[in-house]
């Protein structure tokens, strides 16, 4: 009995700081409808600020200050990014600001490493709450039960803000309707500079609050906002008493799932959101919110097959990547079959965006699950490398039937947020689940068959099924399943209304999108011999989306090209410099802002006015609807 | 006029809060017949509309086509049965081209995965069948992204006439044309109605499209029906005339001063 009580409180103790960067997630979705992935970043700083202030400034006084200074100097810089950054892609797709966000990440990460080093960091406890208080005989942490009361307090004070404030009233209008608010004569920048500056003042602060409780590390950002947009999700997005109860019910879940499994804790994580979004899609709380700016439209030109000089092109490519076994030494082999990998991932995460206008954060997860699944056909059935690259496939497949379920009942950014949510479970069912996977230690001597053992065979091993994923996603577009998966996507009132189911089609494209991720997956921990969680870690999902943006999001398979540049330059990356990530972050946000409407979209709009000019001899003053302007 | 009714509407009812949408609405239409419902802004004919097509569920009241109850049916099933549809704003697959948008719908009915077949060839004389019904055999390799609103409005009378459907719901099908399109599209899917005999269910804020092509109409404000008849019949009806003239209830000042004056 103590010990659930002990576990009890343990879990409300958490539940403060998850409610804290969740709300603060909450708060800006409600207002600027961007979902801010940066947010973990910014709890992480929090935590690092505090530390620094904290060792700085003595007594209880000082630590106290020194939370809240950090809190405030991170919100000064949140403050800096919305003025700089999130100002200019309010109207982009709602991809593009996850995006941006995640780069903003990418560079904090980094520059943390710079600023505080490697290592991770202890900070000071709080003074006079250092002990324990005796609860039915168990020792429970003082500073936990002062987060306990915190948690309820800022709820408290967030309340009396949205509520007995004129700025609050104007916040809580503008989540209802923005257009409204603006044309009563508010200044809509300040009060989104405003939110954000808030949002994050309480992710900083819930970071730092951490900082007596546990270590400081580089994870912290990854590790929250995957269980905030879990808390979000469940909560429903702009709500905060959502989020206050999706953090108890979230955090009390792994506070007692640890005692019932302790394994795999984070299932239950998962079984819950599930639950809770088949009965209830928008969250508790949560109201049905108008799908944003899809990434693809009316930017879209008509799709055609490939001409026959194409086709010849593209088989002449094939022929000369089929001979570069015979110039290539195994490194560069080694670095070509990756890059073949590459393709058959982005590839199969273009199908799903680009056909299928479902963009997908979590596509790591059907590529680590085919990777899994073939080294553990491996490693635990002993059985030959061929069976194994049709296992891969099918745990993708059956990966995606699973998550696909839910997600294909979203849309827009809930979509989003729900196949990332799921790629985050998966990682970390393989970190946890050490008996199986073997944990952070991963699953070694996944070697491939003997006659496919030489760089070169496997090198044209590769190719082969890259060709073959290629050519059979392709055909798929042009397919009547193609055909239909666009109508679904361009416009699902009227394909329903002739006769296309949205969700059946776009769950299929799911599952044939997840069987194509997995065969990439075999195929990689083939190439690398072994296979660890991080396959399965945001980051991997971040290739696959930059590869589909450099290749161009409203091409049928661009991504081809975006894979085979993007590995190259990352290959690169990796070895001329230590802040790939720093490099990499700023990278993507460049991308962002100066495409707003996807390399493609923004390059046409470019070309079109003069060609138009062009093709009509100057002659006529007519103006055609450029991507730019038609596709809000 | 056959005695069977295409399309009959029992006691149709929608509320939204407090709202009374649409209130015990009744009618019934037959083939080959073209039945305008008119109202004021906000009278329900949308709502009404969409209830018939699936698109929203019904408060209650039943909606039979051929006899057939289809309350609690998705606009999927609906769209199986015979009924094709355009929408208030007109609905296409804009990364299409003409042709393809049709194309799409015979893909639609095909059954199994899909998978397979080579849609762009598929269905192309069929489509291009429908295309020239409607006028439009020459816009079909065009991107539906490039054409004139009442062009795509065209293309969606063509998908919706893809299906030979025995009832079609068109929701204001000219709002936003030129008017010599309008009376053009209007005569168009008259002429169609008769020789296949389809059912029209139509609204229409433009009253010469009205009066021109409907068999009969029916009046909604605020949702009920106020009148049903012939057209000219309706034209005379006392309370339409109010509804669309204005019987003065806003302007109290006016009608206080009629009142002083009689």
């Amino acid at each position: 009995m103590a010990l659930y009580i002990a576990q009890f409180l343990t879990g409300l103790a958490n539940a403060s700081s998850l409610f804290l960067a969740a709300c603060g997630l909450s708060v800006i979705f409600g207002v600027t409808r961007i979902v801010n992935f940066a947010h973990g970043a910014f709890y992480m700083l929090g935590a690092y600020v505090a530390y620094s202030l904290t060792l700085r400034l003595e007594g209880v006084f000082g630590f106290w200050a020194g939370i809240l200074l950090a809190a405030a100097i991170v919100a000064v810089l949140g403050a800096i990014l919305e003025m700089l950054l999130l100002r200019r892609i309010y109207q982009a797709p709602e991809l593009f600001q996850l995006l941006a966000t995640f780069g903003v990440t990418l560079m904090v990460e980094d520059l943390v490493h710079i600023i505080w080093g490697p290592q991770d960091l202890v900070g000071p406890r709080a003074p006079g709450l250092e002990g324990a208080v005796p609860v039915f005989g168990l020792p429970v942490p003082t500073y936990d039960l002062l987060l306990i009361v915190l948690g309820p307090l800022v709820l408290g004070a967030l309340w009396l803000l949205m509520h007995r404030t004129r700025w609050g009233v104007l916040v809580r209008a503008a989540t209802q309707d923005r257009d409204m608010v603006a044309a009563l004569g508010v200044n809509q920048k300040w009060l989104f500079t405003g939110v954000f500056t808030l949002g994050i003042f309480l992710a900083a602060f819930g970071g730092a609050l951490q900082i007596p409780r546990t270590a400081v590390t580089h994870q912290m950002d990854l590790t929250i906002i995957a269980e905030v947009f879990v808390v979000v999700v469940i909560g429903g997005l702009g709500s905060i008493t959502g989020a206050f109860l999706a953090a108890v019910l979230i955090s009390e879940l792994n506070a007692f799932g640890i005692l019932v499994l302790p394994g795999i804790s984070l299932v239950l994580m998962f079984l819950v959101m599930a639950v809770v979004l088949v009965i209830r899609p928008w969250g508790f709380l949560g109201k049905p919110i108008q799908t944003g700016v899809t990434t693809i439209g009316e930017a879209t030109r008509p799709w055609r097959p490939w001409s026959n000089a194409t086709a010849a092109a593209v088989a002449a490519a094939v022929l000369v990547a089929a001979l570069l076994p015979l110039v290539l030494g195994s490194y560069g082999l080694s670095v070509g079959a990756q890059i073949l990998i590459a393709v058959v991932f982005a590839m199969s995460l273009q199908f799903q965006m680009s056909t299928g206008g479902l963009d997908s954060f979590g596509h790591a997860a059907y590529f680590g699950l085919g990777a899994y699944g073939a080294a553990l056909t491996v490693e635990w059935f002993d059985l030959p490398m061929e069976l194994a690259l049709l296992v891969g496939p099918l745990t993708g497949l059956v990966g995606a039937l699973v998550f696909g379920w839910f997600c294909v009942r979203l849309s827009g950014v809930y979509f989003a947020m729900l196949t990332l949510a799921f790629a985050q479970i998966t990682w970390s069912i393989a970190f946890q689940w050490v008996e199986v996977t073997g944990g952070d230690n991963g699953i070694l001597g996944v070697w491939p068959a003997d006659w496919a053992s030489s760089p070169a065979t496997f090198y044209w091993l590769t190719l082969a099924v890259a060709v073959v994923a290629v050519l059979a996603l392709r055909h798929l577009v042009f397919s009547s399943f193609g055909y239909r998966l666009r109508a679904v996507r361009d416009s699902a009132v009227r394909a329903e209304a002739v006769g296309i189911s949205r969700q059946r089609t776009q769950y299929v494209a799911f599952a044939i999108s997840g069987t194509a991720a997995g065969l990439a997956g075999a195929l990689f921990a083939f190439l690398k011999g072994s296979i660890f969680p991080d396959v399965l870690a945001i980051p991997t999902s971040i290739d696959a989306l930059v590869m589909v943006l450099l290749g161009g999001v409203a091409t049928v398979s661009g991504s081809v090209v975006g894979a085979i540049v993007y590995t190259m330059a990352s290959i690169w990356l990796m070895s001329a410099t230590d802040l790939s990530r720093l490099v990499l972050g700023g990278f993507i946000v460049f991308l962002v802002v100066a495409f707003p409407q996807g390399i493609v979209g923004s390059l046409s709009a470019f070309v079109a006015g003069p060609v138009e000019r062009w093709r009509s001899g100057g002659r006529t003053e007519r103006t055609i609807a450029l991507p730019a302007e038609g596709s809000r | 006029m056959s005695a069977a009714p295409l399309l009959q509407v029992e006691h149709l009812s929608k509320s939204y809060g407090g709202v009374h949408a649409v209130q015990d609405v009744s009618f019934e239409l037959h083939p080959g017949e073209m039945l305008a419902l008119i109202g004021p802004n906000g009278a329900g004919k949308s709502t009404c509309f969409n209830m018939v097509g699936g698109q929203i569920p019904a408060g209650s009241g039943r909606v039979r086509i051929d006899g057939r109850d289809v309350s609690g049916l998705s606009p999927r099933q609906i769209w199986h049965l015979g009924v094709g549809r355009t929408f208030q704003v007109a609905q296409v697959f804009k990364s299409m081209t003409v042709r393809e948008n049709v194309q799409t719908v015979f893909a639609s009915r095909e059954s199994g995965w899909g998978f397979l077949a080579r849609a762009g060839q598929a269905h192309r004389a069929e489509a291009e069948a429908v295309l020239d019904l409607i006028g439009m055999a020459d816009f079909a390799d065009r991107p539906c992204a490039d054409m004139a609103y009442g062009d795509v409005k065209r293309l969606e009378l063509a998908m919706a006439l893809a299906n030979d459907p025995k009832l079609l719901l068109m929701d204001e099908p000219a709002a936003g044309m030129a008017p010599l399109e309008r009376v053009e599209l209007m005569g168009l899917t008259a002429r169609i109605a008769k020789e296949r005999q389809i059912g029209v269910l139509f609204t229409e804020h433009d009253m010469d499209v009205v009066f021109a092509h409907a068999d009969r109409m029916m009046v909604l404000n605020r949702g009920r029906l106020i009148a049903e008849g012939r057209p000219e019949d309706v034209r005379q009806d006392p309370q339409v005339r109010a509804v669309y003239l204005g019987e003065g209830l806003v302007y109290d000042q006016a009608a206080a001063a009629r009142r002083a004056s009689a």
